[in-house]
């Protein structure tokens, strides 16, 4: 089986290092980051923090390079996803493709590039510490099933689900995989956007009760459309949400980071996802909405 | 000679400074600083202002209120978040004297009215300068100061054109009103929306805030926030002297703010980037809090009210990114 990561960030790098410890999987990553491909292809891959792990997987920068794929994982950014798919496509095109991205609307956009689709949400956290190596913060399943709209086979996302397993990423397959990915996008959308905008981290937003009172709102308009949309969820964001104050007190969310680094945040794909989908319910969401706005105008004063 | 022969400035910021510098001219003042340093320095140097007006005035100093000569006005001119500090250094003294605040926002009159049994005059201020060093302050905007009685503490329209006199003789633009409330509300609507955005954001008043045509344009949000606090007003009984949305489009359209990179940076981004607690709640803050007594839905001002409050929290130095 050949399996190609598409953006090996500080998530790909979780799956290309656990994948390519099993030796009948041929593991491709590819990333622009010239550093993080030269130092994986010089000492190889290595987490550390949850799990210890070190593995070699072929790591490029050049997409030319790729072979034809089994397997995609799209880990990228979101704002990446279309031109990551684009680029890789010609050794993606006989494969089923499997986001494990943040929030949602990357599918759409790997649908518009190939035929096989797979929607994927996972738990486990991480940051790059340098290249070549991953700090692996938090644990955590991965849900994965058939995107409907343009759906790989269920027996290929029990394939994939089996050997991540395997390699140690617990992975579940399911037929509609939508309840995880809006559990852990409601989740998020409470949690990144307003840690970015009040800079606090994860668990010192939530209990500071005048942050957590506009959580909460955040999240019930997510359940809210959620329901519309016939999404039957995997937990509920709430319970998520105060299961993970202890153990997340002082981790910066993904797009904490970003901010803190002026980076593009993945804020379409959050709070943007939500108001879109209620905008087709017909479910108002002004919180999420003023999360959109809020994050779109502190990424906006990095080009003043 | 004023009735107001003897003048007590509480916190000498710019705007505490501009006070000084320019009623030192037709009465006797005092100031009382914080940092001895500062009042050390002002004894020995007096206070230049420079810019709009070119003087020099001598004045009394001390961090220490039982030194001051008993004054006829006090005018508390410290940041709104040291108010009730403020408060307390008066409180038990100078019981004959009217007492004026000039803070941002709404609510220093009302902690100031609770803790002595003074007169109370409360204002808005358009004037602005900067602070170059504890002795000297370039006066940059010489626009009015708005002065209005504030009734529950007996303070009348006479009181208020008192005052009003003493800064018109000291050359400072002064506009008495009856009720300030029109005019104080309309500043605050304003105010809480655009510093509230901007503090969150670290974006300076720029067009984005006024423009409505993508959906994340913050132009949505803003109009947003400014529906929600002209409803309060209307829910209170107060007739807006200016409408808060038209005041937002024509400030990012005029004069300087105009090119963005000479945006305006509202005082609560500015203390947000200092890595200080902002006036929320004298600001957005007062707009929710009197939501709650009239009985109005602010949905938007809560959260972003809120949601400053724990940005406000990050600057605590167990908080470490």
């Amino acid at each position: 089986m050949r399996i190609g990561v598409i953006g090996c960030g500080a998530i790909g790098s979780l799956f290309a290092a656990h994948l390519a410890t099993l030796d009948d999987v041929e593991v491709w990553a590819y990333d622009v980051s010239k550093a993080h491909v030269d130092a994986i292809n010089q000492a190889g891959l290595r987490l550390t923090g949850v799990g210890e792990v070190h593995s070699r997987p072929r790591a490029i920068a050049d997409p030319a390079e790729l072979p034809p794929l089994d397997f995609g994982i799209v880990a990228t950014k979101g704002m990446f996803t279309g031109s990551a798919v684009q680029a890789t496509v010609t050794a993606l095109a006989n494969a089923a493709v499997c986001s494990v991205q943040n929030g949602v609307g990357n599918e759409e956009i790997i649908a518009e590039h190939v035929a096989k689709v797979i929607r994927g949400t996972t738990f486990p956290a991480g940051h790059m510490l340098e290249p070549g190596v991953v700090q692996w913060d938090t644990g955590g399943k991965t849900w994965i099933g058939p995107f409907e709209p343009s759906p790989a086979s269920m027996d290929e996302v029990t394939a994939l689900a089996d050997t991540l397993t395997r390699s140690g990423m617990e992975t579940v397959a399911l037929p509609d995989a939508r309840g995880a990915q809006w559990t852990k996008l409601i989740f998020n959308a409470a949690s990144n956007a307003l840690c970015s905008l009040t800079l606090l981290p994860h668990g010192r937003a939530c209990v500071h009760e005048d942050v957590r009172w506009v959580m909460d709102r955040v999240i019930e308009e997510g359940k809210l459309v959620a329901e519309a949309l016939g999404v039957e969820m995997e937990m509920d964001p709430a319970d998520l949400l105060e299961s993970s104050i202890e153990v997340a007190f002082e981790h910066k969310p993904s797009m904490l980071q970003d901010v803190l680094a002026r980076r593009a945040t993945e804020i379409d794909m959050l709070n943007g996802g939500i108001v879109r989908f209620g905008e087709e319910t017909g479910i108002p969401t002004p919180f999420n909405r003023t999360a959109w706005a809020l994050v779109r105008g502190l990424e906006a004063s990095w080009k003043l | 000679m004023s009735r107001f022969g003897r003048v007590c400035v509480v916190g000498a910021g710019a705007i505490g400074s501009l006070c000084a510098g320019h009623l030192g001219q037709v009465a006797e003042v005092s100031v009382l600083t914080r940092r001895p340093a500062h009042a050390e320095a002002l004894l020995r140097d007096g206070l230049r202002v420079s810019g709009k007006s070119d003087l020099h005035t001598r004045v009394h100093a001390s961090v220490d209120p039982a030194t001051m000569p008993e004054p006829d006005l006090v005018i508390v001119a410290t940041k709104a978040t040291q108010i009730s500090e403020a408060g307390a250094a008066l409180s038990g003294r100078f019981p004959e004297a009217v007492v004026m605040t000039i803070q941002n926002g709404v609510g220093a009159e009302e902690i100031i009215h609770r803790l002595g049994p003074w007169e109370v005059v409360s204002s808005v201020t358009f004037m602005s300068g900067t602070r170059e060093s504890d002795t000297h302050v370039h006066y940059e905007l010489d626009t009015a100061t708005w002065i209005g009685p504030y009734p529950p503490s007996g303070a009348d329209h006479d009181t208020a054109l008192a005052v009003g006199h003493l800064f018109a003789d000291a050359g400072l633009a002064v506009e008495v009103l009856a009720d300030l409330r029109p005019a104080q509300w309309s500043k605050l609507i304003f105010n809480a929306s655009v510093n509230s955005v901007a503090a969150l954001t670290d974006l300076p008043h720029v067009a984005l805030y006024a423009r409505r045509d993508r959906p994340t344009d913050l132009g949505h949000l803003m109009f947003a926030l400014i529906e929600e606090g002209k409803l309060v007003a209307r829910e209170a009984g107060i007739e807006l002297f200016e409408d808060p949305w038209e005041m937002n489009v024509e400030a990012v359209s005029r004069g300087a703010t105009h090119h963005e990179e000479y945006a305006h940076v509202p005082s609560m981004l500015a203390d947000v980037r200092a890595g200080q607690k902002t006036e929320i709640d004298f600001i957005l803050g007062a707009v929710v809090r009197e939501a709650d007594r009239v009985g109005a839905d602010v949905p938007l001002s809560r959260a972003l009210y809120q949601l400053v409050k724990g940005r406000d929290r990050s600057h605590d130095d167990e908080v470490v990114l």
